[in-house]
């Protein structure tokens, strides 16, 4: 990680507490907040946190590797998340993993390497009457066909 | 569009309603007295566990606090269940309404909204009605002028089913891993930071102003002897109309499978992953707490699917979700996958299959959590209700193709 970017996530830490305050019930939106902005909580981040939250940085990392929403590695600007519950998967999961996966270069589970894609597996989404359906970020996708995916890529792609 | 209306067209949470009307009401009634009409209505709880709303409503209501909490699980994870995202999305008032009331019955100033990260895109919308109901002072201090003061946040998750279950939730929202508490003590008198907290799903707090306004006899008079009022069920899978729809309890899958025009139906999975699956022979039962209970999903497969596929997803599913606490869920479920996919070579024996279904028998009993005493539930139903699919190789899909 560059040294300004450590700077950056330690100096929005300190801008953030302020709003949230020190009480452990503020952990979590804490900890969702940083990952939100820089797509990962890095270990020095968790140190931080703990120190202003005083409590010990192996609780805080003890959180944050069990959600699946919270990661110590960067992910990308853009998380695809497709869902592979029983009602996308019966509509077509398997197409639209295809797809992503040759058009982004990357295999399930990957980041590219500029960091501008992370494309991996979600449990239901809560659509399953849209299927197949797919999230970027917190925006959802449905009902998707190879036209729309292509579309879709082609509107993030361009989007720097 | 048609076809929404159609679907949105029900006799309870999806008939007419004015919104707000509820909570008008409710806050001119006496805390006993909306207590009485939710015990005569008989509504209980429509996250999946079925527990009487009044009789949970009651108990916070009587324990001895300075701070009491309502929480509504809007965790909504299991898949093929979105009933409560339609609710959240288009009739949030109901939501609100239902949590205020609870707060005035029980006495909490407080509210929470568990909500599930994957629905973050709701979160700007929720708290701008929120704001409205401020500003039209339906929410804050002294709401509609009464000695009655409450506030509603809303919490996001991040990304894990079992947080739907309600003491892994308040784990969650304390800023812990999600792992389900040890009951007794229950939420009722030990949750939310240790006070008294009543944790509600979306659906059954919905329900509470239309019972407020028409009156608990008039709901019970819907339903069966056993479980009373309508269900709302996410309906998905093989059929030409999914989606949401809100149906009397009783009703039978036959009926339902019609409704939703569900040609070549082979299964139907009924209460998500954790549901138990039934074949076309057991059509005629009917979705209730006493025959097939579900917490509002129906997932629909046509004779062109492949059970085993179906069976190792929902395995999958539960080997990467169960939070790991207790033994029987954590080992228990990664040994029914390994057997599923065992199947799958044709490498099983008939004693590994009696042994594996003792197994799955004791992690009913001995899991911590509801996660790991109803994962066994789809992989003994689809083992018991398609064994000659499953056990005869030859009338088989190819297993990449669900
Ligand atoms: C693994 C697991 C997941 C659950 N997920 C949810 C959920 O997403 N939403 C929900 O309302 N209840 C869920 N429940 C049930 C809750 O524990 C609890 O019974 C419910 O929120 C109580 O509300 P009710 O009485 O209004 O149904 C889940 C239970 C388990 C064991
Ligand atoms: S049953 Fe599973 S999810 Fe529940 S506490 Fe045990 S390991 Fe965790």
């Amino acid at each position: 990680m560059f040294v300004n970017e450590k700077e950056k996530i330690l100096e929005f830490i300190d801008t953030i507490i302020d709003k949230h305050g020190i009480e452990r019930t503020s952990l979590l939106p804490i900890l969702g907040e940083i990952q939100e902005k820089f797509k990962c909580v890095p270990e020095f981040a968790q140190q931080r946190v703990a120190k202003i939250m005083d409590i010990h940085p192996v609780e805080v990392y003890s959180v944050v590797s069990f959600y699946s929403f919270l990661n110590v590695e960067k992910k990308g600007k853009y998380i695809l998340r497709v869902c592979r519950s029983v009602s996308c998967d019966l509509a077509g999961k398997e197409k639209v993993v295809n797809i992503l996966e040759r058009e982004l270069g990357l295999k399930i589970g990957e980041t590219s390497a500029d960091k501008k894609y992370t494309l991996e597996y979600t449990n239901c989404m809560g659509l399953c009457d849209e299927a197949p359906s797919l999230a970027i970020n917190d925006q959802v996708y449905t009902k998707l066909t190879t036209e729309k995916l292509y579309q879709i890529l082609s509107e993030i792609k361009e989007n720097k | 569009m048609t076809e929404k209306i159609r679907k949105r067209d029900g006799l309870i949470i999806f008939s007419e309603y004015e919104k707000f009307s509820g909570l008008k009401k409710a806050l001119s009634l006496s805390q006993d007295d909306i207590l009485f009409e939710l015990k005569s209505s008989n509504l209980k709880g429509r996250g999946g566990a079925g527990f009487p709303i009044s009789t949970k409503w009651m108990l916070t209501a009587a324990a001895q606090s300075s701070e009491k909490y309502v929480v509504c699980n809007a965790d909504e994870g299991e898949p093929g269940t979105f009933k409560d995202r339609v609710l959240l999305k288009e009739m949030p008032y109901l939501i609100f309404e239902g949590m205020i009331i609870a707060g005035y019955t029980i006495g909490a100033k407080k509210g929470i909204v568990y909500l599930r990260g994957e629905y973050n895109y709701l979160v700007n919308p929720l708290n701008e009605f929120l704001d409205e109901m401020k500003n039209e002072n339906l929410l804050g201090e002294n709401i509609l002028g009464k000695d009655f003061s409450f506030e509603i946040e809303i919490f996001s998750g991040h990304g894990a089913y079992v947080c739907g279950e309600e003491t892994a939730l308040l784990e969650s929202l304390e800023g812990q891993r999600g792992e389900a508490r040890n009951r007794p003590p229950f939420p009722v008198n030990r949750g939310y930071k240790g006070f008294p907290t009543t944790v509600n799903n979306v659906e059954s707090l919905s329900t509470v102003p239309h019972i407020i306004m028409k009156g608990g006899s008039w709901y019970s008079q819907f339903g069966t002897e056993k479980s009373k009022g309508t269900k709302l069920i996410s309906v998905s899978g093989d059929c030409e109309k999914p989606g949401v729809y809100e149906i009397e309890w009783g009703t039978s899958i036959y009926d339902l499978l019609e409704l939703v025009k569900a040609e070549n139906t082979k299964a139907v999975q009924v209460g998500g992953a954790s549901g138990v699956c039934v074949n076309k022979s057991q059509f005629d039962r009917t979705i209730a707490y006493e025959d097939l209970s579900t917490g509002g999903s129906i997932m629909i497969f046509n004779e062109s699917r492949n059970m085993l596929a179906i069976l190792k997803n929902f395995m999958e599913f539960f080997v990467e979700e169960s939070c790991g606490q207790c033994t029987p869920c954590r080992i228990g479920n990664q040994k029914l996958l390994a057997f599923v996919e065992k199947i799958i070579q044709n490498e099983q024996t008939f004693s590994e299959l009696n042994k594996i279904k003792e197994l799955a028998e004791t992690m009913k009993i001995a899991s911590k959590c509801g996660l790991g005493q109803s994962s066994p539930n789809p992989f003994l139903s689809i083992l018991e209700n398609f064994k000659e699919e499953i056990f005869d190789s030859n009338s088989r899909g190819k297993y990449e193709h669900v």
